[in-house]
């Protein structure tokens, strides 16, 4: 038989603009998400939580919930039978409260009932009284009571440098809510023989597991965690919320339990972006060549740990931006209030340090009576330069200056007066009339590190096997929305040459850790591996045939179709199995020194604004970006992570923060916590620098945070273009341009 | 009490509660959870679904109220395989992410498109305003309509 010997190409590889597998379902509204998911029989689950940011509990009395009608468990800290504490870093935070309230929102107690109505009634019965206690929220008194998860100290070079132009500010960044539009929600089903399978939408599912099994006391083959469909995560469902809550009640009951937080509940049941006060002094010689920096830094990590260390670690090595400076001094503080917990949330430290010292860069730039993006590209970081924190040697790409220059090289928008309300300050409630108008033009530029760091184990498992139809690629990686599952396709396409891939999600139980979705790190970790696998894969199966080129028709030697893909599959090899590691990384010294990373991407923004500077109004105009990604994989995918990871950093620059009154949310709804709205949404121009990552498929490079981190200070720096005011704080209020 | 509503052109007899909305009887009573659950207090939009004509928020309407009215939700837009052309332009122009307010774009930019084919920008921006998107910071959403828009134009639709 012969068969024709003209190459056809996969048509959906590395560097189309594949479309997403899960694409259609989306449209449809067949794509079941984790709040979708029901089962015969199910329960609902619901939470108590404390109305006090802290308090002792004097009286806890569940006897009346448990009359409630329909109602088949009532829950506290006593029913926890394994370890009573969870945490993403260390196990600090109660299952359910443990006599000691530490912030407004704590779960107290949970509840499965016959429907949504009679749970909500059994929580109403719980009767839970109070000893109020002063909470403590003030991050400066926590630091001065030495209550920390975490200092930073690093020193860097000679301590004595002193430059001859010197600024000093102080900034501050407000808490921000990643408000995945998904709410927490998971289906937890009794297996009948003693344990559990839990179907939710997480970013890490076996750290989950890990903390489920730890806390229900049960062997790790008991409980399986499976990915269901995630309505978004931003960093938010890095920690667990209402994962061993609902295992408890489905064990406790016999029955499946469902459960919803409702919008108001997920502002209390995840963390939020830490708000952070730091204080920069920049000194630089007259010509603005950067001597000395030094920061402190304090961030509120509320009530629980999550992962604020690793949080304060990463503000304090991004404390000096993508610049060289051989003299730093940088002091952290992670402190422990009653406020809420503070963890993840795209950008993770980068982003609060960014503000501070992008600010500080404008104003060196002021002082030195020279262009901010001259300072800039003058002390620019390159590849071969050392970090100005921790002495690491850039020995990957790092295309500091290509992206400055870039960025500068697009043109501006025209500078005419809008002629539609909606892109005036104060939009269609017509508020401001277009002569009032003043535009501002600001610049940022920012760093952060892809993947993690300081020694952590960082893997992520893949099994890849050829079947007659395909290619199925397992993995336990959480795809959040961000396009990853689109990625794997296109890597295994490209490298066997066959077009149909599965991405098939599996639990706990059928394979390793995938890692988190987070730190920017799937495309390159998980990605990575599917890349590995698929290689390796093709390498044995062309070994063990003699062939030359595999493809979905089988392997192929000097034109010749040998073996075909279902007598390869039915003798094999058709499957790999991969744990993938990136390089080592090191813990620091006592003065923060080492080569703590793997691999950094910078981006940089350019942000045009309208202001209102009588009403302290703003309108983005528009934002311009240049960002490292080493390799475009996803053309339209890229642009789209790009494209909404501004949009947060805009919300962060003019509206999005969780307002606090002594320790209590009084924003903790969509009506009061403003996210940016297609009224408000500016255009964004994108350009992507491609030089390849020294550790990533095809060169490529994670691409979710760089967007969130230098839009913010672009936007600021706008604002005060704008209006001459100082703009320290973000997000910028009315008040902050008025001058009130 | 018992009402009747008709939903994707199915006629359908249901007890509701009191306290009941239109989305949780479209997810919870009617199998058709494709209206998303974000905010339930008219926010968002993620629950946009059209009422008697009118888009609307699910969340905000009573069940109890749309006795004897017609609903159409994020799945009665897909002919079979046929992809309604709004779903289409969200997905040619990368406007899907998470997807979790994807049913609520569908829903307001189809009634969008089939009330004026050839939207300018700004009629997209405001008639989607009510439509809150976390992942794409919108720009996706845009193209993939503003095509749409064009190809309209082009087609004389």
């Amino acid at each position: 038989m012969t068969f024709t010997t003209e190459r056809r190409e996969t048509r959906s590889g590395v560097g189309t603009s594949a479309d997403r597998p899960d694409g259609i379902p989306k449209v449809t509204g067949d794509f079941a998400y984790a709040s979708d998911l029901s089962a015969r029989g199910s329960l609902w689950g619901a939470t108590l939580r404390s109305p006090h940011p802290h308090a002792r509990i004097t009286r806890l009395d569940i006897g009346p919930a448990l009359r409630v009608p329909g109602v088949s468990a009532v829950l506290t800290l006593d029913d926890v039978p394994g370890r009573k504490v969870f945490g993403l870093e260390e196990a600090d935070q109660p299952v359910l409260a443990d006599g000691l309230v530490r912030y407004w929102g704590e779960p107290i107690a949970i509840v499965a009932a016959s429907d949504v109505e009679d749970a909500n009634r059994a929580i109403a019965a719980i009767v839970v009284e109070y000893d109020v206690l002063e909470p403590l929220v003030d991050p400066e008194e926590a630091d001065r009571r030495n209550e920390t998860f975490r200092r930073m100290t690093i020193r860097r070079g000679d301590q004595t440098v002193r430059g001859e132009v010197v600024v000093e500010g102080v900034y501050e960044t407000g808490m921000q809510d990643q408000a995945p539009l998904g709410l927490e929600a998971g289906l937890a089903m009794p297996d009948g023989e003693g344990g559990v399978d839990l179907f939710v939408a997480t970013q890490w599912s076996h750290v989950d597991h890990e903390q489920i099994v730890a806390a229900l006391g049960l062997p790790d083959d008991r409980v399986r965690v499976h990915l269901s469909g995630i309505g978004g995560a931003f960093g938010a469902r890095e920690d667990v919320s209402l994962q061993i809550h609902l295992c408890l009640l489905a064990l406790h009951t016999g029955r499946p339990v469902r459960m919803v937080y409702n919008r108001a509940e997920s502002f209390a049941g995840h963390v939020h972006r830490h708000p952070s006060r730091m204080w920069y002094r920049h000194e630089a010689t007259r010509d603005g060549r950067l001597v000395r920096v030094t920061a402190r830094l304090l961030l509120d990590g509320g009530a629980y740990m999550s992962s604020s260390r690793a949080v304060m670690a990463n503000a304090s090595y991004f404390a000096v931006g993508p610049y060289r400076c051989d003299s730093v001094e940088v002091d952290g503080a992670m402190v422990r209030t009653n406020n809420p917990p503070c963890g993840a949330m795209r950008g993770f430290g980068a982003v609060q340090s960014c503000f501070g010292y992008e600010s500080q860069m404008d104003r060196l730039a002021a002082a030195l009576g020279m262009d901010p993006l001259e300072l800039r590209l003058g002390n620019a970081l390159h590849p071969g330069d050392h970090m100005p924190t921790t002495g690491q040697q850039i020995t990957g790409s790092l295309p500091t200056a290509e992206v400055i220059e870039r960025l500068r090289a697009i043109p501006l928008p025209p500078d005419v007066a809008a002629s539609h309300p909606l892109h005036l300050p104060g939009g269609t409630g017509l508020t401001t009339s277009p002569d009032h108008v003043v535009r501002g033009v600001g610049y940022a530029v920012g760093i952060k590190n892809l993947m993690f760091s300081e020694t952590f184990d960082d893997y992520t498992e893949v099994r890849l096997l050829i079947t007659p139809v395909g290619v199925e690629v397992h993995t336990a990686a959480a795809e959040v929305g961000q396009g990853l599952v689109t990625v794997c396709q296109q890597i295994a396409r490209t490298v066997l040459d066959i077009e149909h891939v599965a991405v098939i999600f599996d639990d706990t139980s059928q394979i390793g850790s995938a890692g988190s979705t987070s730190a920017s790190r799937q495309t390159q970790m998980t990605g990575g591996a599917v890349l590995a696998a698929a290689t390796e894969l093709r390498d044995v199966i062309l070994a063990e045939y003699g062939g030359d080129r595999l493809d979905g028709r089988g392997v192929w030697r000097q034109a010749e179709l040998t073996v075909t893909i279902d007598e390869l599959c039915r003798r094999g090899p058709t499957e790999r199995h991969v744990r993938f590691r990136h390089p080592p990384t090191e813990k620091p010294d006592e003065n923060g020194q080492g080569n703590v990373h793997v691999d950094f991407a910078v981006a940089a923004h350019r942000a045009v604004v309208d202001v209102d500077p009588e009403l302290g109004l703003v309108h983005v105009v528009r934002i311009d970006t240049v960002q490292d990604v080493g390799k475009v994989l996803n053309p339209r995918a890229l642009v789209g992570q790009v494209e909404g990871g501004i949009m947060q950093g805009v919300g962060l620059a003019v509206m999005e923060r969780l307002v606090l009154d002594r320790g209590v949310v009084r924003n903790a709804n969509f009506t009061d916590y403003l996210l940016p709205t297609f009224a408000d949404a500016p255009p964004v121009v994108t350009v992507f620098v491609e030089e390849p990552s020294h550790f990533g498929p095809f060169g490529a490079k994670g691409a979710g945070e760089p967007p969130t981190i230098s839009s913010t200070p672009a936007v600021a720096a706008a604002i005060r273009a704008a209006t001459g005011r100082p703009i320290t704080r973000v997000p910028v209020r009315p008040d902050d341009i008025v001058g009130l | 009490m018992r009402i009747t509503v008709t939903v994707n052109g199915i006629d359908h007899a249901v007890d509701v509660r009191g306290a009941e909305s239109l989305l949780y009887l479209l997810r919870e009573e009617l199998a058709l959870p494709g209206s998303k659950n974000a905010c339930e207090q008219g926010e968002c939009g993620s629950c946009s679904v059209v009422l008697d004509g009118d888009v609307v928020c699910a969340c905000l309407v009573m069940a109890a109220d749309v006795n004897g009215s017609t609903v159409r939700t994020v799945e009665g837009y897909a002919d079979h395989e046929v992809l309604h052309p709004v779903q289409a332009a969200l997905l040619d122009g990368g406007g899907v992410q998470c997807g979790f307010c994807t049913p609520g774009f569908v829903v307001a930019a189809a009634e969008l498109f089939d009330a004026n084919p050839v939207p300018s920008t700004d009629q997209i921006r405001e008639a989607l305003a009510g439509n809150v998107c976390r992942c794409t910071g919108y720009g996706a959403i845009m193209r993939g309509l503003e095509e749409l828009a064009a190809r309209n134009v082009g087609g004389g639709a």
